[in-house]
């Protein structure tokens, strides 16, 4: 990555998503707001795949539906391909989510039980109006079989298929429309182990025949470190580190990121014997009301009265090969 | 030393509309006292089922069709209702998955947390409040004796999952069945449940049987590991034993779909092809023969029995899994 620039397929600038809280049954009023995102800043490069890593509650699947405006942002831009999708007008979105998709979590809720499978792969490519009808069912048939189902389950219904082949049928689904672009929300996380690695291939096959870019958010460490070539971690709406997969998981800079890393657990007694664990306090303050200052200080070991005071600015402090971006006053 | 819990040859159907599920299909085990035993597998393997079956909490259409389950020598299977509910709680403590849904809504903490301590221990209102604001504290939650009059709503999950381990403690039991106690929190809250749980387990000294499929977990923690695949164990043995050299291809495929955070290299993850076979039609062979790399023609129609290896304390239900066919394979 470092010899030739790369090219940003997206840039997200200081997004913010707000959901307000409100008073009253007949006259709603505001009365405050849950900051779900905050401010937060990255790029995208063509055919990388940024990993976005949290626990639950840290906004990572409310960035990635702002960015696609699944979830209309309350400030901040999301320029895709150069032009800004808080800018452009409702038929110009349109056009422009042909090449953003989305993979969902939860492969049983996100699949239309009334649907045969076929129309719900075929759905995306009859909202665009992408080939003939006739064509239809052939590409349909063609899409099962790239994501390792057997075409003639065409007729079928979602209830018919395990969780595993449910989440076949999203990614055919979402590659219907030949996207460049997808983001995967957790895409893996209801799954069991072995079918997790399953899916994991499938995604990775896929990104190397066809260029994909992804932007896979998970709160499973070891599955981003796998998967990704940067790394964002995020806490209550906010970045604290983003730099490329080796610093991040050898040269955690943030305390947030260090701890985190040590709390997963790794399938070997002896290691694990070895460990220290960084064990934070407490629990995630509420995205209502988070922290002055810096919004991890009340469960930093690290935490000083200027964290407390100031919020630490977002820095590179990579050098000019690798950037290393951080929010910690103490680094 | 006779084993505090020893189960032989536990059966545990479930008679549905569509057929009969066999989802607990003669297994036999053991915990000795003071011993952490890991129960490892992919959903509907029968882990949860068979710890249920234990504790005879298993509700209609299933029922436990076989089997002894010996604990301190009684057979808890031929125990009137009377006497297990004595023992329940008091002896054996479960805690479950989701810690929502586990504590009643509309109680406070302090009232549910005081009923059985009442119950089984004989104690009074006041002294069971007492206790129960000792057993918060143990479990790290803050402020203890102003959150004893909180509903478990007020709590996080991580605060609510501790309330359930402090509640399956309040009675010293001699064994706790933790069924995925940690699988719904993050990572950090995580690390403290199981920090919290090292430490009490170390001054009570009781024996823990710890379900999960999280093969991370299980290393950090137990004693020794039992798999389970389509209500059989399939392998078992000591913790390090188990993870230098694995025998079961079930576990072995477990272990490489696995991304590791301290892996070196970037290797494509080796998946196990295919599902889990249908419990209502068994196969009649081994149930891992559809999926299994390793599979011979006696695999389709003898379904292998968990038998002991040349390696002490390591047993392995598998034709193929002798050790040097299995070194050759790997």
């Amino acid at each position: 990555m470092s010899s030739a620039e790369p090219s940003t397929i997206l840039q997200v600038q200081d997004l913010k998503v707000y959901f307000p809280i409100t008073r009253g049954a007949l006259f709603q009023h505001h009365v405050g707001d849950i900051k779900a995102v905050d401010g937060i800043s990255f790029d995208v490069y063509r055919g990388e795949t940024l990993g976005l890593v949290g626990e639950s509650g840290c906004g990572k699947s409310t960035t990635g539906r702002g960015v696609l405006q699944l979830y209309k942002p309350t400030g901040g831009d999301v320029i895709f391909k150069g032009q800004s999708l808080i800018k452009s007008r409702p038929n110009e979105i349109r056009k422009l989510r042909q090449s953003m998709q989305m993979i969902f979590q939860d492969p049983y809720s996100s699949l239309n039980p009334r649907m045969t499978v076929g129309s719900i792969i075929g759905e995306p490519l009859e909202v665009f109006n992408l080939l003939p009808k006739a064509q239809r069912r052939e590409r349909i048939q063609e899409l099962l079989k790239r994501v390792g189902l057997n075409p003639y389950f065409i007729n079928r219904y979602p209830h018919e298929f395990s969780g595993g082949q449910r989440q076949r049928i999203g990614v055919a689904r979402a590659l219907a429309v030949e996207p460049e672009f997808i983001i995967c929300d957790e895409p893996i996380s209801a799954l069991d182990v072995s079918i997790q690695a399953q899916i994991i291939n499938l995604l990775e096959e896929l990104q190397a025949e066809m260029g994909l870019t992804y932007l896979f958010i998970a709160h499973d460490l070891s599955v981003v470190r796998h998967i990704s070539d940067r790394v964002a971690v995020m806490y209550l709406g906010k970045l604290c580190e983003l730099t490329d997969r080796a610093a991040l998981y050898d040269n955690p800079m943030h305390p947030y990121t260090k701890a985190l890393l040590s709390a997963v657990p790794i399938p070997d007694p002896d290691t694990e014997e070895q460990r220290q664990r960084i064990l934070l306090e407490g629990d995630i303050p509420s995205p209502a009301n988070p922290p002055s200052g810096c919004r991890f200080r009340t469960r930093c070991y690290m935490a000083t009265d200027r964290c407390t005071e100031e919020e630490p600015e977002w820095r590179n402090v990579g050098d000019g090969s690798r950037a290393h971006w951080v929010a910690c006053h103490h680094v | 030393m006779a084993a505090l819990l020893d189960v032989q040859n536990l059966e545990t159907k479930f008679f549905t509309q569509d057929g009969v599920v066999n989802a607990v299909n003669g297994v036999s085990f053991h915990v000795d006292e003071g011993e952490t035993l890991g129960l490892v597998g992919e959903s509907g393997c029968g882990k949860s089922v068979s710890m249920l079956s234990v504790m005879r909490l298993v509700s209609p259409p299933g029922r436990v069709t076989g089997g002894k389950v010996f604990f301190e020598g009684r057979d808890l299977l031929t125990l009137s209702e009377e006497e297990m509910r004595d023992l329940r709680g008091n002896q054996i403590a479960m805690v479950f998955q989701d810690p929502m849904t586990s504590l009643n809504p509309v109680l406070t903490i302090g009232q549910q947390m005081a009923e059985s301590l009442r119950l089984h221990m004989g104690m009074t209102q006041a002294q069971a409040y007492k206790r129960a604001i000792e057993l918060l504290e143990m479990v790290n939650i803050p402020e203890a004796a102003n959150r004893i009059k909180d509903y478990p709503f007020q709590f996080s999950g991580g605060m609510r999952q501790r309330v359930m381990i402090a509640m399956g403690l309040s009675c010293n039991p001699k064994l706790l069945i933790a069924d995925e106690p940690t699988t719904a929190l993050d990572v950090t809250i995580q690390a403290q449940i199981i920090d919290i749980v090292k430490s009490l387990r170390r001054e009570l000294g009781m024996a823990i049987v710890w379900i999960t499929h999280d093969l991370g977990v299980v290393a950090g923690l137990v004693d020794r590991v039992q798999v389970m695949y389509a209500g059989f164990i399939v392998e078992r043995a000591e913790v390090h034993e188990f993870f230098n050299n694995p025998l079961h291809p079930y576990s072995l495929g477990l272990i490489g779909s696995l991304p590791r955070l301290d892996a070196r290299t970037r290797e494509k993850l080796v998946p196990i092809e295919g599902l889990p076979p249908d419990l209502i039609e068994l196969p009649k062979g081994c149930p891992f023969f559809a999926r299994c790399r390793y599979r011979v023609a006696k695999c389709q129609n003898e379904n292998p029995p968990l038998k002991p290896t040349r390696r002490p304390g390591h047993e392995v239900a598998c034709w193929v899994a002798s050790e040097k066919q299995m070194e050759a394979a790997q």
